[in-house]
């Protein structure tokens, strides 16, 4: 009796300590679905392309071989993979400057046009929200078709030259070019946004002080915005080196492995030539410049993780 | 504010902005004036207005990019995708915003590598998995990898929906005796319901567009996406831009019709992950 009041009266340190395990675990299982999925998806797949990228699996044979840095040695020897890391270097420059630029610009000019604005971000959203596929194949076809496109009509009259897809010098930035097109209104509306957060009493300290529009920019709105510029940085540096859709539907790499990135590169490899050892390797390599961009993105977002 | 701007400027900044958007709209425009031409106008000069409206085209672009199935086929492996974002990411969400387990700097931080992780890391391997389970060509399947891939993003989202809920709510919940059961559906559920809407929509529209993991796993064209099949009708059809033409008008009048219709969650979306402040 004395042992059943104490439970319900005072719970001892035990059953304290129970029953917050109990909660705990109540709370693990509420993590379980999105951890279990994502470690069925993407995390043992991922250790298991660790280990295939020291084998010469070919996908079909059960018992690949082991063969060291065998891969890392042939892709590093190998032109084309050196072709598609620069590319993706020229694809984070380009995709770090031009959108950049035109989406500040934009939401710059946004910002002081409230009556108008939503429209013109939907507007410019529009390509954002549409297929790759779509995009692609409409440009493809009535955009850089030397045929049956626009570029034909002005190939016809003698405004411009060769189709712009099958030049090696042009490939990459014709491809980049319709990605840009799709992506940059996107950035133009997280600008506007963040711009809108400024604080509006700094805003009208700095008018009553008499900055003007140039000096407001500099030294009110962009310390403002600076948090979320670095992170779309980050992004757009960590989306550079995995880009994959406009490219491999455009020209797959192609003419000439002159427009190849890292993941068209890797998914030749598994999908074309079978050598999934090799493209498992790629596939490592693109981790490792994640990795790095991922490190970024924690030391930016360290602010959630502050208890 | 207060700026005296000279309206000369303000009319420069208008036509900035009328030029952008007369890029953005110019091939889309391009595709749905060509959509209603033959195919020997398009070629002729693809910028000249329909001198008719012909529809046969649409007819013939629905049934060789075998629209009918590939919407429905979208529309399970969109909704799948949906379905299994917003039950996994909204639970791992409200655990995180209210730090309730140990954990959760780890998980955290699990989760913010795995948005930087490229999809060729895991691929290769989840393809030949897929092979043996004899899961390829499974719209559904390919719906939930799909989620596993957006997860992260949705984790975040749902995290800062929560943040908003007042602590006393849940608190009062509590006392009143509520279970986690009960807390989460009958108090929870109807406050952040806006924001399930919004990583429904964006998570949803990211799946409907999708294309590496759809192209590699969907290979039969029975199992193809409304996308997949127009791409398909690519290679034999390259030669009727018309009807190439209407087959993306096919595709892209949905879409666009929608994000119209609820734009403002669209752009919720967009911005709640990348604005920091």
């Amino acid at each position: 009796m004395d042992a059943v009041d104490q439970v319900f009266q005072v719970p001892s340190p035990r059953v304290v300590r129970w029953q917050a395990r109990r909660r705990a675990l109540k709370f693990y299982a509420l993590i379980a679905p999105a951890m279990l999925l994502s470690l069925a998806v993407v995390l043992v797949p991922g250790v298991l392309t660790a280990v295939a990228s020291f084998t010469d699996w070919n996908g079909i044979s059960l018992h690949p071989g082991w063969v060291g840095f065998a891969n890392f040695k042939e892709i590093l020897s190998d032109p084309v993979f050196w072709t598609a890391l620069k590319d993706n270097f020229k694809w984070a420059l380009l995709f770090a400057t031009i959108p950049v630029v035109v989406g500040l610009g934009t939401a710059m000019l946004l910002l002081k046009r409230p009556r108008t604005r939503t429209i013109y971000q939907v507007v410019f959203l529009i390509p954002y929200v549409l297929a790759a596929i779509t995009n692609a194949i409409l440009w493809l076809n009535i955009m850089y078709n030397p045929v049956t496109g626009l570029w034909g009509w002005l190939e016809a009259r003698g405004i411009v030259g060769q189709a712009p897809l099958s030049n090696l010098h042009t490939a990459l930035f014709a491809v980049a070019a319709v990605d840009m097109w799709h992506f940059w209104g996107f950035l133009t509306v997280v600008y506007l946004a963040s711009l809108r957060q400024t604080p509006p009493d700094q805003i009208e300290a700095a008018l009553v002080e008499g900055a003007n529009g140039r000096q407001l920019f500099r030294y009110v709105y962009l310390p403002s915005i600076r948090p979320t510029l670095m992170l779309m940085f980050v992004m757009i540096t960590i989306f550079s080196f995995l880009a994959f859709d406009y490219v491999y539907l455009l020209t797959g790499g192609g003419p000439a492995h002159s427009s190849e990135v890292l993941s068209t590169y890797a998914y030749n490899l598994a999908f074309s030539s079978y050598e999934f050892g090799k493209a498992a390797a790629v596939g490592m390599i693109m981790s490792l410049f994640g990795l790095v961009a991922s490190v970024f993105y924690v030391l930016l977002s360290r602010r959630e993780l502050r208890a | 504010m207060n700026i005296t701007r000279s309206p000369w400027r303000s009319i420069g900044g208008h036509l900035v902005l009328l030029f952008l958007s007369a890029i953005a709209l110019f091939p889309i425009a391009l595709v749905a004036i060509n959509s209603i031409k033959p195919s020997l106008e398009v070629e002729k000069n693809p910028l000249t207005l329909p001198k008719s409206f012909e529809f046969t085209n649409f007819r013939t672009a629905w049934g060789f990019g075998h629209f009918s199935s590939g919407f429905v086929n979208s529309l399970l492996l969109t909704g799948t995708t949906v379905v299994t974002v917003l039950f996994c990411a909204s639970l791992t969400g409200y655990v995180l915003a209210g730090k309730k387990v140990r954990a959760w700097p780890v998980i955290t931080i699990y989760f913010m590598v795995a948005v930087t992780i490229p999809i060729q890391l895991f691929l290769f391997p989840l393809y030949f998995g897929f092979a043996k389970l004899h899961m390829l060509g499974s719209v559904f399947a390919v719906g939930v990898v799909i989620a596993a891939i957006n997860m992260p993003l949705a984790v975040f989202l749902m995290r800062t929906f929560f943040l908003k809920v007042p602590q006393e709510l849940e608190e009062a919940a509590v006392v009143d005796g509520a279970g986690i059961g009960r807390l989460l559906w009958h108090v929870m559920l109807p406050i952040v319901s806006p924001g399930l809407l919004t990583v429904g929509v964006i998570v949803g529209l990211f799946a409907w567009n999708e294309y590496l993991i759809t192209s590699t796993f969907l290979q039969s064209q029975s199992s193809y996406t409304a996308t997949l099949g127009y791409l398909s009708m690519n290679g034999t059809f390259s030669t009727d831009q018309g009807v190439m033409m209407a087959g993306a008008m096919i595709l892209i009048l949905p879409v666009l019709l929608l994000f119209i219709a609820v734009q403002k969650y669209f752009v919720d979306g967009f911005v709640s992950g990348a604005v920091k402040g």
